[in-house]
């Protein structure tokens, strides 16, 4: 059984198997919980964070981070709107063309002060953030765009199904498997891993760091502009306000799914079963009862207890995740 | 002067170290040492890289126990565990390399680890101020406050920041490890005119350091060590120069790492009076297609820095190279490696090894391009290539998915090597590729190099083991302080000749840098 014992010692198979048996014992407490629905909902609710931890991971892994991310949504997500709002007329395509490109030019725009000036990341996205937040309060006028402003295939895609399953949790399977293969079995991948593990060592080695750096924001961000159409479109509102504080999910998915804070560790698959797990629970809550007043504080205590398990499973192997600074 | 130095014969020496051996696993670092240092004496400790005198030193502050022999405190015998154990008995070392907390200012740097306090458990700033400008007082310090922070101090004006912390501590016996490899002229002066007044306050100094002219402006009497051994000792007034270095160098065998061929190749790295602001200057030699082209001087004589420059990570203000007869101009380290250079670099956990990676992914991290031939990698041709490379090295790791940082110095070395082996590249440059690495791996990277040039590759070997360049390389670049001092070929050439012109005996500079 080499299989299965790999399994249980992976970071990821680890948390198949949490995942699984919290799974299984919400639907013994209570039965309802174990239907398709449910997998069918925590799939949809999901999908973005999926999607968001997966890109967050590659920019963890390389010793950034990017607070960015949930005030991309935001913004390309109103981006998408107001062209929905304004010109009902046009084809869906180009509403998450134009979404999807906003995203790519905030995402330059966070490359170029990272990747190319090399400023630290969190100051960058720090700053970033607020600005792309305020821009759309400007984009808006402070206004919301609402479910009726929004034309009927607009809001429709992200829930509309196929194979069974919503176009949003599709989206979230297929691009978290692209993600996947793109990190572990391309060049590219491989030296994202390297250079967060030693970026002095790529430079040795004649990686230019630089533009794979800048690919990397890049991508996170055109991720971050596709998340903010499906977004809007399936809540059916678009605000200033929306996905306000996702960043640090997406962080905290990553952590959960044994991502290093320092860099050079992790998985996309570890991150997207992060993102899950956070889903199920988000699902699992109202079912067993908890109030809402106390469902943020009992995430909140699942992230700790992770990064604990975290700490504390890498050091036996000789290697920690989050390294302590001597 | 020289009366009272005889009067200090008779009485007991602040310290003195007998018979001192310190085995690491597979090394001798020190086999047999002694050595007195007495009140108001300035000794002098002599002797090449690897010689033994950090060893010597990390026992006399307490950082490692000796295997055997004894240290004796005014007599007695002591042992120290620890660093505070050895300020707590009156012995101080100054690092060539300051650690000081670079944000703190100067008191808090010396007061660091014992602060005086007020009576509730506060701290007492105005009084540790005092002392600090009494200590600084007593040093004849003007040019810096108690309350300047650290980062906007000289290398030099931190040293004497460490002189003052010493004090603080009222030791009597006075370590200072290379103290002047990074002061210039003037700096080294007013340094010495403390250590001159510490000594007359009846400290005892053990000085290390590499030049000639410090031991003799400075030193009282002096102790050479050679490969761990001691090698010799009396007052500097009666000896000169030449009478250190072949005391420092004088080995009797000499190893042959490898059998010579005699033909050289065509010119294959020519560089053409290269100059850098401020590391190196003047710099031109030719590198010969299988040929092992040795780089010696002291450390800080600017080696790196040029190996840098060559391999695009620095760039040079004027000057030129060529390779295989084109013109050559890395602006970045990614033209080097496609122009056929690989760089195997000093710091080999920090710049060389990607730790939290496999053996098989850093071996074969400089070769994807070759491996994938596309844009999706290939796990079989990756696991056969890599296994080749680590069957090649001798690699002792129980998997090629064994994470690297969990390998000995010396192998994490060989996946270092490794990885370049992969990309075949016209010129190796090897910056001290055994350092920290037991003798089983050294030799190994030796036959290594061997196999190297015999395959045609040529390789600059930088190192600071003088029998590992005159073993290994068919000529010798001798560097100083930036400048190259000689050009020998190792076969004409002999230990003394190297050391003499490293360490600045002969000199013969005159360098015509624009910049």
């Amino acid at each position: 059984m080499p299989m299965l014992n790999k399994l249980i010692r992976s970071r990821e198979g680890q948390l198949v198997i949490f995942t699984a048996v919290f799974f299984l014992a919400v639907g013994i407490v209570s039965p309802t919980f174990l239907s398709f629905q449910t997998v069918d909902s925590i799939l949809t609710d999901s999908a973005i964070l999926m999607i968001m931890a997966s890109v967050q991971m590659m920019i963890i892994l390389t010793r950034g981070i990017d607070l960015t991310l949930a005030a991309n949504i935001a913004l390309s997500g109103m981006v998408a709107a107001l062209i929905g709002m304004y010109w009902p007329e046009t084809p869906l395509f180009l509403v998450i063309g134009a979404a999807v490109a906003s995203g790519l030019l905030l995402g330059v725009l966070n490359a170029v002060f990272i990747a190319l000036l090399g400023i630290p990341a969190i100051v960058v996205s720090l700053g970033a953030m607020t600005v792309y937040r305020g821009m759309v309060f400007v984009l808006s006028g402070g206004q919301w765009v609402n479910s009726q402003e929004m034309s009927a295939a607009f809001q429709a895609f992200p829930l509309n199904r196929m194979f069974g399953l919503t176009n949003l949790a599709v989206i979230g399977i297929v691009l978290t498997i692209l993600f996947m293969i793109l990190m572990r079995h391309t060049r590219f991948g491989r030296e994202l891993y390297a250079i967060g593990g030693n970026p002095a060592a790529t430079d040795y080695v004649g990686i230019n760091t630089k533009a794979r750096l800048f690919a990397v924001y890049v991508l996170a961000g055109t991720a971050g502009g596709l998340c903010g159409y499906l977004w809007v479109a399936r809540f059916a509102i678009a605000y200033t306000e929306i996905a306000l504080g996702f960043e640090l999910l997406t962080v905290a998915a990553c952590v959960i799914g044994g991502v290093g804070i320092a860099g050079g560790t992790g998985s996309v698959l570890g991150a997207a079963l992060g993102a899950l797990f956070l889903g199920v629970l988000q699902n699992a809550l109202p079912v067993m009862g908890i109030s809402p007043f106390w469902q943020m504080a009992v995430s909140g205590l699942a992230i700790l207890a992770a990064v604990i398990v975290n700490s504390r499973g890498r050091r036996k192997r000789g290697q920690q995740i989050l390294r302590v600074s001597n | 002067m020289s009366q009272v130095l005889v009067d200090q014969e008779t009485t007991t020496p602040l310290l003195e170290v007998k018979d001192i051996t310190k085995e690491f696993p597979g090394v001798r670092a020190l086999d047999g040492v002694r050595l007195k240092i007495r009140e108001g004496e300035v000794l002098a400790l002599l002797g090449e890289n690897g010689a033994g005198k950090s060893t010597l030193v990390k026992i006399l502050t307490g950082v490692y126990q000796p295997t055997s022999g004894q240290v004796f405190r005014n007599g007695r015998p002591v042992s120290y565990t620890s660093a505070q154990q050895a300020w707590a008995d009156g012995i101080a070392a100054i690092h060539q390399e300051t650690i000081a907390f670079s944000e703190l200012s100067v008191t808090e740097n010396i007061f660091m680890g014992h602060p005086i306090t007020k009576k509730g458990g506060l701290l007492d700033w105005k009084r540790m101020n005092e002392e600090t400008q009494a200590l600084l007082d007593r040093l004849g310090i003007t040019d810096f406050i108690p309350q300047t922070l650290l980062k906007d101090l000289s290398v030099a004006q931190k040293h004497l920041v460490e002189v003052a912390k010493a004090l603080s501590h009222d030791v009597s016996i006075l370590i200072m490890d290379e103290p002047t490899a990074a002061l210039s002229q003037k700096e080294v002066e007013e340094l010495f005119v403390i250590v001159r007044k510490l000594r007359d306050e009846g400290k005892g100094i053990l000085f290390i350091s590499h030049r000639f002219d410090d031991i003799f402006s400075i030193a009282d009497t002096f102790v050479v060590f050679r490969d761990g051994d001691f090698a010799g000792e009396g007052r500097i007034q009666g000896v000169d120069e030449d009478d250190l270095v072949r005391m420092m160098a004088g080995r009797s065998v000499e190893k042959e790492y490898r059998s010579r061929k005699t033909e050289a190749g065509e010119p294959v790295l020519v560089v053409d009076s290269l100059c850098h602001p401020t590391e190196f200057k003047d710099i031109s030699f030719e590198l010969r297609r299988g040929e092992v082209l040795g780089f010696y001087g002291l450390v800080g004589s600017g080696r790196s820095e040029l190996m840098h420059v060559i391999f695009g990570l620095n760039k040079a203000c004027s000057g030129s190279m060529t390779l295989n007869g084109a013109p050559y101009q890395p602006g970045k380290p990614e033209d080097a490696v496609s122009n056929g250079l690989a760089y195997v670099p000093e710091d080999r956990q920090d710049c060389g090894a990607i730790l939290p990676m496999t053996v098989g992914e850093n071996i074969t991290l400089a070769s994807l391009s070759k491996i994938t031939g596309g844009l999706r990698l290939k796990p079989e041709k990756e696991n056969e290539f890599a296994r080749r490379y680590a069957s090649l090295l001798k690699l002792k790791a129980h998997s090629l998915d064994q994470i690297v940082g969990t390998l000995s110095g010396g192998n994490q070395q060989k996946v270092v090597i490794g990885k370049w082996l992969g990309v075949d590249p016209d010129v190796i440059i090897l910056d001290e590729p055994t350092k920290g690495i037991d003798v089983g791996a050294k030799a190994m990277v030796h036959s290594f190099v061997a196999e190297l040039v015999d395959s045609g590759m040529s390789v600059i070997l930088v190192s600071s083991e003088l029998p590992e360049v005159l073993g290994l390389a068919d000529r010798i670049v001798v560097m100083r302080e930036g400048l190259m001092c000689a050009t020998l070929q190792t076969g004409d050439t002999n230990q003394e000749e190297v050391v003499a012109l490293a360490t600045g005996l002969k000199t013969k500079q005159d360098s015509s840098c624009p910049c």
